[in-house]
């Protein structure tokens, strides 16, 4: 912050007051601006709103695509979290506790998710789970585990972050007291080194939630027909129709994830782990 | 019967060696002090011994079981860290349980001996605080108890003292010091503070770059140093250079100086005289190192002076005598007076 009086110094806290207020407003317009249009009672958008309404999310519980949707996509999403969890926890214990060759390229390679384009991830996993099946009998493709499957790839690279990064904050002379007083490696993780990094976890879930519920890529060529997620129902209803009920169902999306971020905050204060 | 036995232990990372060729038996009911400067490997021993290193060659057996393979949990162990290490999410009363729920022990019988150690280290009406609402001080004693709770066959300090005050820290040496001998446990601590380990060990190990330099009770180590390190290195000391002549008790110095002394190894290079070991004396004394000398710096300490002398042959010596609060016979610079040198507390010194 600037301080002091002198005019230069009155123009610099004007100009950083101005790109603080002008961030909060380029981040927060779109979200506010989809949730006023889904009261307006106009279907054709335009403004001024003629009038407001609670038609739009009548209109949204009544089209099964959307309802399918949300529940295909709150299902995935917690099944993705909780497999990305089981996996990358124990992941990141090994790789910040233990030494081994080739540590840097794992760690690297679990990022790698970030930088594939994510469609070229989904056509990949929809031609593997095509030659499972082929091979096994097995319908992958289309099923709610084959999204989650695909939608813990792109939680990985966030939980292993923000894991690894509370464990390596955690002091290691815990570890050992514990183990000093008889506690095996894996009661030791258990009994103390969770406990310590739990926000991180937390964290790590909350993010695997919102990536997975919100992803379309991935999603795109692995879901089936009456096995559809909520970005996909609305990218379809989209190609056919604009009217608010899009934005009915974006504020039903907006709610979720808020909820997710409000619970969380409740047991664990954001503003420590991210 | 040894409690804790080094045989040849190394240990080495790269071609860094920490510690070389470490043998060591501590006895039933002994405190044994590691004490060296930073890095002389005091600390790496220590966790060889703890079995948080693997040891890269030699063994450690502790009664005379082998465990230089065993982890950490299976050797019994009992460790005060240096910043405590305490489970911040549990409560004093957990902190010290958690050894003793590692054993599967009857719950009555857990919060019995959690409840006695707790109250030998007064710390009873805390048991339900979480360590983070404890003082330095009060950690610390939760950490000698969750060590000590478990009745480990050694108990292992590194640095115990280095986060306390000063105050505090009298105190607590003391503290450690009774609890150890009442309750009989083997330990082992290191330090690089040399008031700590005087006073604290029933035998001190000096060590320098990976080595012991010598071991033995505390006064063997201040009156009898085998090195020129180790007298350096515990309290202080005056060396005078030169060559042992005759029959070894009697040392020339580089000036031609004849001063009587304790009967000394062959290779000694340097004649070693604590601070105390030099008495004012009147001109008229007589008696062998009786020598004339000039009071160049005089330091007042309360109840002792420190007196740098320049004596005959243009050395200097640090001399402590008691103050003398009269001030007729003060200390000044430039005075000249007589001093003798104690020739039993003038040693020779090897070296390295």
């Amino acid at each position: 912050m600037v301080r002091g009086n002198r005019p230069r110094e009155r123009l610099g806290r004007l100009a950083f007051r101005s790109a603080v207020v002008g961030t909060f407003v380029f981040m927060v317009l779109p979200i506010a601006m989809v949730l006023w249009l889904s009261f307006f009672s106009n279907e054709i958008l335009s403004l001024p709103p003629e009038g407001y309404s609670l038609r739009w999310y009548s209109e949204m519980l009544g089209q099964r695509q959307f309802i399918g949707g949300f529940w295909t996509s709150l299902n995935v999403a917690l099944l993705a979290t909780a497999c990305g969890l089981l996996v990358t926890t124990p992941a990141s214990f090994a790789l910040t506790r233990l030494k081994f060759p080739g540590r840097e390229a794992i760690l690297q390679f679990l990022m790698s998710p970030l930088v594939v384009p994510a469609i070229v991830i989904g056509s990949a996993l929809y031609m593997s789970f095509v030659e499972f099946e082929v091979r096994t009998g097995l319908g992958i493709a289309g099923s709610t585990w084959g999204l989650a499957i695909g939608h813990v790839l792109i939680t990985i690279p966030w939980s292993i972050r923000l894991i690894t990064a509370n464990l390596i904050g955690v002091d290691t002379s815990v570890e050992e007291a514990a183990l000093s007083l008889g506690a095996f490696p894996l009661v030791a993780a258990l009994k103390v080194t969770l406990p310590l990094i739990w926000p991180g976890v937390v964290a790590a879930a909350l993010f695997s939630f919102v990536v997975s519920f919100g992803n379309l890529e991935i999603s795109l060529l692995l879901v089936a027909p009456g096995n559809t997620t909520l970005p996909i129902a609305i990218l379809q209803y989209l190609q056919w129709k604009i009217d608010p009920t899009i934005a009915a169902v974006s504020a039903l999306q907006i709610a979720v994830i808020g909820t997710g971020l409000l619970v969380t905050d409740r047991f664990v204060s954001l503003a420590k782990v991210v | 019967m040894a409690t804790v036995a080094l045989d040849r232990v190394n240990k080495r990372f790269g071609d860094f060696v920490a510690v070389e060729d470490f043998s060591l038996d501590v006895a039933e009911g002994e405190l044994l002090v590691l004490l060296g400067p930073s890095g002389c490997g005091k600390t790496t021993t220590l966790r060889v011994i703890a079995g948080f290193a693997d040891a890269s060659g030699g063994s450690v057996r502790i009664h005379d079981r082998d465990v230089t393979r065993e982890p950490p949990y299976r050797r019994n162990i009992g460790v005060v860290f240096q910043n405590y290490a305490l489970f911040p999410h549990l409560t004093v009363f957990e902190n010290v349980a958690f050894g003793l729920r590692r054993r599967h022990i009857a719950l009555s019988e857990i919060a019995r001996r959690v409840e006695r150690l707790l109250a030998l280290v007064k710390m009873e009406a805390l048991a339900q605080r979480l360590p983070k609402q404890l003082s330095g001080g009060q950690q610390q004693r939760v950490a000698l108890a969750r060590a000590m709770v478990i009745e480990p066959d050694v108990l292992l300090l590194d640095e115990p003292l280095s986060n306390l005050d000063a105050k505090l820290r009298h105190d607590v040496r003391h503290e450690i010091r009774r609890l150890q001998q009442m309750l009989k446990i083997t330990t082992i601590m290191v330090t690089h503070d040399q008031d700590e380990a005087m006073s604290m060990a029933d035998r001190l190990v000096v060590m320098n770059g990976g080595r012991i330099q010598q071991m033995g009770s505390p006064q063997d180590l201040y009156l009898r140093p085998s090195n020129h390190f180790v007298a350096s290195f515990i309290g202080q000391a005056n060396f005078l250079e030169g060559r042992l002549d005759g029959d070894g008790s009697r040392f020339v110095t580089r000036s031609g100086l004849a001063i009587a002394c304790a009967p000394s190894s062959p290779q000694a290079q340097s004649l070693m005289i604590r601070p105390e070991a030099i008495e004012r004396v009147d001109a008229s004394a007589s008696g062998p190192n009786v020598l004339p000398a000039t009071v160049e710096v005089v330091t007042y300490l309360g109840s002792t002076s420190e007196l740098t002398l320049r004596l005959a042959g243009n050395e200097t010596v640090l001399v402590t005598q008691p103050s003398n609060n009269d001030s007729q016979r003060s200390y000044r610079a430039g005075q000249s007076l007589c001093i003798r040198i104690d020739p039993a507390s003038a040693v020779g010194i090897a070296a390295a």
